[in-house]
């Protein structure tokens, strides 16, 4: 693959200078810094720093969302690759990354879904420690509610599934979701009642900022360069192969340029020339005023179009599908707030003085299939991480891994590579519609 | 929320309305290359700003219409029968049925 002649192949010294620069590295963050800084009323330093932007660079990311910043901090990690900069035309986080409700599961519907959506859960399972930064991730359990024979068919579907790649996932009845949930209404009552749920025991939630951050303060120390309030305003091109990119603070130039900008990824790609089939759709989430916490796991209900979680702060997280129209417009709006209200309330009756305190939407890059795009395009050098739809924060730490070793090797690797751009064009869809259009 | 102004009905609320895809997508009818059929289902532009686009108006009229949306804001500067010649003269608005 000719992007990969381009990567440098001093990597020992790459590698050497990143364990130099992790060593005088910042403060590790724990309870004996804490306390020392105290006492010592010391300020904390800076988790990344501030770059004028180079006139090249090895690598470019566009997108510093938790893609763009994990794909950066494993190429520095696992590879040694240091001399990359991560774009963003707004600030670290600012996309579906900071506004996502942080839902993390592996229970999908296809082997290959299943297989890649589980790397992830291993991974983030071990990030905090891998990144000395609490992340927070609570693996309460996530419950998918049936309220239909066809959707319980469906979830036997996903349990079976699930199974076979070695996934904690089962069929439960309506008395069992009543006895992990106790607030739901699992009596025949409500105009859809529950039948039975996937119930899916290592899933959970997240903090998703700290993940963001977490990611960023690491690849920072190993001599990543994050750049803010750049935005890729045009991507150059000769003969086939990506040359550089131009931006509002300036060119830059680079032989391997990564499209990890979810929601605008088709502004992206369209500056090579690379048509994708995805559709942007803003998404909405909501949150109530804190209560004692009661809500043991993620509960999610496709019928009703609405599922929620508690955070440990004890605030309800609700959300929903997509919008039902493309936009880049990221307005809140009242049906959304109407529908989660009132479908929510047939699920947990007691909570219907709770008040709402803010809603906002993120963009969320519809695909097909409902399965992301991961991989080579027909630009050399050109290397995209999109179509990440409503489902993507939890897949940050597996694509980055993957996609780190695909710049560093030039080969796809084996757990993203049903995931290619190509599928479309050689009709080999991985459907995942039934696994993730509500529950996200 | 988005106002539509329905050239039967009148200024609608867009939850009215079902979202029919960018206008002027065409089946190839003749044709059954697997590759131009798949475009043609996967396939479209997503602009970030002026796009033109169906409508059907679910629980109006049940007409399809066409429009121009700036998808930035979704301020939408002109509305027609679907298939009516655009603003610029263009008149492949119809939609892909
Ligand atoms: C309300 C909501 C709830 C969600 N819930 C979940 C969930 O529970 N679980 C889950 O797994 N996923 C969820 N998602 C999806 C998830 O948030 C996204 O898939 C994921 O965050 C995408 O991450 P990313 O890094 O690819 O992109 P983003 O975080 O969106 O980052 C893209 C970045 O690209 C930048 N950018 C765009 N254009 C340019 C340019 N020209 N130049 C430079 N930079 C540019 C943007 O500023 C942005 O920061 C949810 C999304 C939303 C909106
Ligand atoms: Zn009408």
């Amino acid at each position: 693959m000719s992007h990969a002649e381009s990567v440098p192949s001093n990597k020992v010294t790459a590698g050497t200078q990143a364990r130099r620069r992790r060593s005088r590295g910042p403060a590790r963050y724990s309870a004996l810094d804490i306390f020392r800084r105290g006492v010592t009323n010391s300020d904390w330093p800076r988790s990344f720093r501030q770059h004028d932007l180079a006139k090249s660079y090895d690598v470019v990311i566009i997108g510093a969302g938790v893609h763009g910043l994990a794909c950066a901090y494993y190429l520095a990690a696992h590879h040694g690759i240091t001399n990359v900069a991560v774009l963003d035309k707004s600030y670290m986080g600012g996309g579906g990354s900071g506004r996502n409700t942080a839902i993390i599961r592996s229970n999908y519907l296809t082997p290959e879904g299943v297989r890649f959506y589980d790397r992830s859960v291993v991974l983030y399972q071990n990030l905090a420690a891998d990144l000395n930064y609490n992340v927070m991730f609570s693996q309460r359990g996530h419950l998918t509610l049936a309220h239909t024979d066809a959707s319980l068919r469906t979830m036997n579907w996903r349990a079976e599934v699930n199974k076979l790649q070695g996934i904690n996932s089962s069929v439960i009845d309506a008395a069992e979701v009543g006895r992990i949930v106790k607030y739901l209404d699992v009596s025949d009552r409500p105009r859809y009642p529950i039948l039975g749920a996937l119930y899916h025991p290592p899933g959970g939630i997240i903090r998703h900022d700290a993940v963001n951050w977490g990611y960023a303060r690491a690849a920072d120390h190993l001599g990543v360069q994050i750049h803010q309030q750049t935005e890729v305003l045009g991507i150059e091109t000769a003969g086939g192969k990506v040359t550089g990119v131009r931006t509002n603070r300036g060119a830059i130039s680079a032989s391997i340029v990564v499209n990890c900008t979810a929601g605008w990824a088709t502004t992206i790609s369209d500056m090579v020339g690379v048509k994708m089939p995805l559709i942007t759709h803003p998404l909405q989430a909501a949150v109530t005023e804190p209560v004692k916490v009661f809500l043991p796991s993620v509960i999610v209900s496709g019928s009703l179009h609405v599922y929620v979680s508690q955070t440990d702060r004890g605030e309800l997280v609700f959300g929903a599908s997509v919008d039902p129209y493309p936009s880049y417009s990221m307005r809140g709006s009242l049906e959304f707030t109407e529908s989660v209200a009132s479908h929510i309330l047939e699920l947990i009756p007691s909570i219907g003085s709770l008040k709402v305190l803010r809603q906002w939407a993120g963009l969320c890059d519809m695909t097909p299939d409902y399965s992301p795009i991961m991989g080579v395009t027909p630009v050399a050098g050109f290397l995209v991480d999109v179509g990440w739809g409503t489902y993507g924060f939890k897949a940050g730490p597996v694509s980055g891994e993957a996609m780190a070793a695909l710049v560093a090797t030039g080969r796809v690797p084996e757990i993203i590579s049903a995931f290619d751009l190509a599928r479309f064009a050689d009709g080999r869809l991985v459907g995942e519609k039934g696994a993730a259009s509500v529950g996200h | 929320m988005i106002l539509i102004d329905c050239p039967y009905c009148g200024p609608r609320n867009s939850t009215e309305f079902r979202h029919a895809g960018e206008a002027g997508r065409k089946r190839e009818v003749t044709t059954n290359d697997p590759a131009v059929w798949r475009r043609y289902l996967y396939q479209q532009d997503n602009p970030l700003g002026w796009v033109r686009e169906n409508w059907f108006h679910t629980t109006g009229c049940r007409q399809f219409l066409c429009a121009e949306r700036n998808t930035q804001t979704n301020e939408i500067r002109w509305v027609a029968p679907a298939g009516s010649p655009g603003p610029d003269g263009a008149s492949n608005n119809g939609g892909a049925r």
